[in-house]
C-alpha cells in the first residue's frame, strides 16, 4: 500500500449513497426513440454517416469522429433513422443541438462486431484506432476522447497511470456498482491501458466509503499479474477531481495550465476502463453506461445499465417517478450537476447520475446575502484559490484581475458555495466570469483575424492600383514613343518601293502644295484688304505672307522633286 | 577654491556629455517604429472596419483616439471596448455616443441567393473579403469571416442582403450573471411566494 497524501480544503457533505445501492445494476428498457447528440464529448461534433430512413443495427456506426479530438457515435439499438437535426440536449443552456434520432424496432439486433482476440500481438496504433473507432470517451464527466489520452506521442513519457474510482460526489454510485459487479472487466481494461502506456506504477484511487467495491477489486487483482496498487483515500469531496486525486496519490500538484500528462501521469475513469475492455474483447462500441437513478421522488432508486440516447422520461418512468413530489430534476451530482427543465433530453456518454429530488431533499436556494469576508470558502477550496476575491472580481466585472487570480484553475466543485454562510452562488459567478473571458478572447481572436484580412485586402487594392498606374504609364510611354517614331519617319523621306506608294505620296505632296498656295493667296487678299481699309497689323501680315510664300515654294519644290510634274 | 569649482564644472560637463552621447545613441539604436499606443488601441477595437465612428476604418480611429478623440464612438465594440480603452488610456469609461449608433447584438450578413443579380457591388464593399462571387454569378457570405459591419447592405441594388443575429448554440452560449436581489433579507423568504399565491 502506497502512501496517501492530502490536498487543500475539501468538504464532507451528506453522502446519500446508500439509497441507490440496495439492488444490483438493472437493465433499463429500450425506449421507443433514441436521441443521440452529435456532441457528447469534448472536441468537435461528430459527422453523421447515415441518412434519414436508413435502418441501422445495434452497434453500427452512425456518426464519424471529426478531427483528432472527437469521438464517433454508434446506434445503441436497432431501428430506423427518422430525424437528424436540432433536439434538446443535456447542456446547462437548455438549448437545442444537432442529434440523430432512431426509432427503435425492439429487436435489438446486433451488427457484426469485430473483437480483438489477442491485443498483445497487435500493433499499438491499430489498437488505439480500434478504441477510437468504437467511440470510447471518458465516462467520468468531461467526456474527453480516450484514444487521445492513450496516444500522447513522444513528448509525454507516462510513468504513472491513475484509475479514478473515487466517486466523491454525493448520491452517485454508478462507479461503485460497476466495481462491485464487474471488477474483472475493469481489471482487464486496466491491463489494456497499461499495455498501451507502459507505466511503471498503476494506482487505483478509491474512497474508503466503498468497502465492497474495494473488496471486489482486491479479489480481481489477485488474478492479475500487473503491479497495481489500490489506494484507499479518506472520503472527502472533491477527492475525485483529477488534479486532487493526483495530489492525494502522488503528492504532486499539477501546475496551473498544464495537463497531468505533462508530469507523466494519465488519469482514466474506472467506467472508461470497463468500456475499453468491452471494445477490445467483445468489439462493442460505447452504446450504454451505468447511470444512478436516485432521489426521493423515485420509487426504484438504483443503478441502471442505460442505452446512450435514452430520454430521461423513459428512465424516470422505469424508476417509477412520483410526479407529485418531484420538485427538481438534476443531471449529475448535487454539487456539480445542472438542473434540467426538459425531461426529453437523452442520456449521453457523460451522464452518470439523475437525481429526481423532492422539495425537502433539495429546497430552493436561499437568497444570497452580502459577502461578510469570513474566509470559509478559502478554507475549503481544493484548488487553493481565493474564492471570495474571485467573487468580488466577477461581480465587479474585473475579469482581468479574476484571471490573474487563477480563475481558470477553478474546477467548479462547489465546495465554496456549500460552506458560504451568505448563500452566495459562487460557482455561478465563476462560470459567468469564465464564459465572459472566453467570449472576450474569442472576439479578440476574431478581431485580429479580421484585421489581418482587412490589411491583406488593403495591400491587394494598393497593389492593384499601383499595377494599373504602372500599366497606364507604360501605355503612355509606348504611345509617346510611337509618336516620336512617326515624326522621325515623316522627317526623313522614305525609300518608296512600289509605284502605288509613290503615287500616294505625290498626291499628298500635291495637296500640301495647293493648300500652301491657297493659304498664301488668302493671306495676300487679307493684306490687300487691310491696306485698302488702313487696318492695323499690316506688318504681321507681311511677315506671315513671307513665311507662307516660303512654305508654298517648299511644298511645290517637294512635289516637283517627287516627280509630281510628270504625272 | 576657484580650481575646485572648475573641477566640479568640468566633471559635470564630462558626465553630461557622456550621458548625452549614450542617450543619443539609444534614441537612434533602439528607436521604436510607429506609435505603439496606436497599435494597442487598434488591438482593442473590433476590426469591423465599419466606419460608424466617422473614420475610414479601425486603424484611423485608433490614431484619432491616440490624438485625443473620444473613446465612445465605436458601436460594434460597445461598452466592453470603451471599458477596455478607458483601462488602457487611463481615462474615465463613458457611455457610448448614440450619435454613432447603438450597440446591437452580433450579426452576420446573409444574401438571399435567389434574388442576387451578381452585380459584385457588395464584394467591393466588404472590408474583409468575406463575400464570394463573380459578375453575373450568385454571391454568398462566408459566415466565419463576416464581421457584421453592415457595409454590404447599402450598395446592394436589389436589397437582397439581410443582417441576421448570430444564433445562440450550446457552443457559444454564455453563463448568465447570477441575479441577486440585495434588498431581500433572509426573513423575507417566502413572502414573494405568498404574494404570488394571493394573486393567483
Amino acid at each position: 500500500m502506497s502512501r496517501i497524501f492530502s490536498f487543500h480544503g475539501g468538504i464532507h457533505p451528506p453522502e446519500n449513497k446508500k439509497q441507490s445501492l440496495g439492488a444490483n445494476i438493472r437493465l433499463a428498457p429500450i425506449p421507443a426513440q433514441l436521441i443521440l447528440p452529435l456532441q457528447q464529448h469534448i472536441g468537435k461534433a461528430a459527422l453523421p454517416c447515415v441518412a434519414i430512413g436508413e435502418r441501422v443495427l445495434k452497434g453500427q456506426k452512425i456518426a464519424e469522429a471529426n478531427g483528432r479530438i472527437s469521438s464517433s457515435l454508434h446506434a445503441p439499438s436497432s431501428g430506423v433513422i427518422t430525424y437528424i437535426g436540432p433536439q434538446p440536449v443535456p447542456h446547462a443552456s437548455g438549448l437545442e443541438s444537432d442529434c440523430i434520432v432512431i426509432d427503435t424496432d425492439g429487436l435489438d439486433e446486433w451488427s457484426t462486431l469485430s473483437p480483438i482476440a489477442d491485443y498483445l500481438s497487435m500493433n499499438k496504433m491499430d489498437l488505439i484506432n480500434h478504441i477510437r473507432d468504437l467511440g470510447i470517451a471518458g465516462l467520468g464527466g468531461a467526456g474527453f476522447p480516450t484514444d487521445v489520452k492513450l496516444h500522447l506521442g513522444d513528448d509525454h513519457i507516462i510513468n504513472t497511470l491513475i484509475i479514478n474510482a473515487a466517486e466523491c460526489e454525493p448520491y452517485i454510485t454508478a462507479d461503485d456498482a460497476l466495481m462491485r459487479e464487474r471488477s474483472d472487466e475493469i481489471l482487464a481494461g486496466i491491463e489494456i491501458i497499461a499495455h498501451l502506456l507502459k507505466p511503471s506504477h498503476i494506482l487505483i484511487g478509491i474512497e474508503d466509503n466503498k468497502p465492497q467495491a474495494i473488496k471486489a477489486l482486491d479479489q480481481a487483482l489477485r488474478a492479475s499479474t500487473l503491479n497495481i496498487d489500490i489506494c484507499v483515500v479518506p472520503t472527502k469531496y472533491p477527492s475525485g477531481g483529477e488534479k486532487q486525486l493526483i495530489q492525494l496519490l502522488t503528492g504532486i500538484e499539477v501546475p496551473s495550465g498544464s495537463i497531468p500528462a505533462d508530469i507523466g501521469i494519465v488519469c482514466q475513469n474506472v467506467g472508461t476502463t470497463a468500456a475499453i475492455y468491452r471494445a477490445v474483447f467483445k468489439g462493442e462500441p460505447l452504446i450504454s453506461r451505468v447511470v444512478t437513478l436516485t432521489g426521493y421522488a423515485l420509487g426504484h432508486r438504483q443503478n441502471y445499465e442505460v442505452l446512450i440516447g435514452t430520454p430521461f422520461t423513459t428512465l424516470l418512468e422505469a424508476a417509477e417517478v412520483n410526479r407529485t413530489t418531484l420538485f427538481r430534476l438534476v443531471m449529475g451530482g448535487p454539487m456539480m450537476g445542472i438542473g434540467v427543465n426538459d425531461e426529453r433530453i437523452p442520456v449521453i456518454k457523460t451522464t452518470n447520475c439523475i437525481i429526481a429530488a423532492t422539495e425537502d431533499e433539495m429546497p430552493p436556494a436561499l437568497p444570497a446575502q452580502p459577502c461578510i469576508r469570513c474566509g470559509m470558502c478559502e478554507q475549503v477550496c481544493p484548488a487553493s484559490l481565493l474564492p471570495q476575491q474571485l467573487f468580488w472580481f466577477a461581480q465587479g466585472r474585473e475579469f482581468d484581475k479574476a484571471k490573474q487570480h487563477n480563475l481558470f484553475d477553478c474546477i467548479e466543485c462547489g465546495a465554496c458555495a456549500y460552506v458560504c454562510p451568505s448563500n452566495i452562488p459562487l460557482v455561478q459567478h465563476y462560470r459567468f466570469a469564465k464564459s465572459e473571458i472566453r467570449t472576450e478572447e474569442f472576439e479578440q481572436q476574431k478581431a485580429s483575424h479580421a484585421r489581418i484580412r482587412f490589411e491583406a485586402r488593403q495591400a491587394r487594392l494598393e497593389r492593384e492600383a499601383a499595377e494599373k498606374e504602372l500599366r497606364r504609364k507604360e501605355r503612355a510611354e509606348a504611345a509617346a514613343k510611337q509618336q516620336a517614331e512617326r515624326k522621325l519617319a515623316e522627317a526623313t523621306p522614305k525609300e518608296l518601293n512600289s509605284d502605288e506608294e509613290k503615287a500616294a505620296q505625290i498626291k499628298q505632296l500635291k495637296t500640301a502644295a495647293s493648300v500652301a498656295r491657297t493659304k498664301l493667296k488668302k493671306a495676300n487678299d487679307a493684306l490687300k484688304n487691310a491696306r485698302e481699309k488702313g487696318l492695323e497689323g499690316i506688318d504681321k501680315l507681311e511677315t506671315t505672307i513671307l513665311l507662307l510664300e516660303q512654305k508654298a515654294n517648299e511644298a511645290q519644290q517637294a512635289w516637283i522633286d517627287a516627280g509630281g510634274e510628270q504625272s | 577654491m576657484m580650481s575646485s569649482i572648475l573641477i566640479a564644472v568640468v566633471v559635470l560637463l564630462a558626465l553630461a556629455s557622456v550621458f548625452g552621447i549614450i542617450l543619443g545613441f539609444a534614441a537612434v539604436r533602439f528607436r521604436v517604429e510607429g506609435d505603439p499606443i496606436v497599435e494597442q488601441i487598434d488591438a482593442l477595437l473590433p476590426q469591423t472596419q465599419c466606419g460608424q465612428c466617422g473614420y475610414p476604418g479601425c486603424k484611423p480611429y485608433a490614431q484619432a483616439i491616440a490624438d485625443g478623440d473620444s473613446i465612445n464612438k465605436c458601436p460594434p465594440g460597445g461598452q466592453n471596448t470603451i471599458d477596455a480603452l478607458a483601462d488602457l488610456l487611463d481615462l474615465e469609461a463613458i457611455p457610448l455616443d448614440a450619435e454613432h449608433g447603438e450597440e446591437k447584438p452580433k450579426t452576420v450578413a446573409y444574401i438571399r441567393e435567389d434574388e442576387c443579380i451578381g452585380c459584385t457591388k457588395c464584394i467591393q464593399a466588404c472590408p474583409v473579403d468575406a463575400i464570394l462571387g463573380a459578375a453575373k454569378q450568385m454571391h454568398t457570405v462566408i459566415v466565419s469571416e463576416c464581421t457584421g459591419c453592415d457595409l454590404c447592405v447599402e450598395p446592394c441594388p436589389v436589397d437582397c442582403i439581410d443582417m441576421i443575429p448570430l444564433p445562440v448554440t450550446p457552443a457559444n452560449w454564455k453563463w448568465p450573471a447570477p441575479v441577486s436581489d440585495p434588498s431581500l433579507i433572509l426573513t423575507d423568504r417566502g413572502r414573494g411566494q405568498l404574494l404570488q399565491g394571493a394573486s393567483q
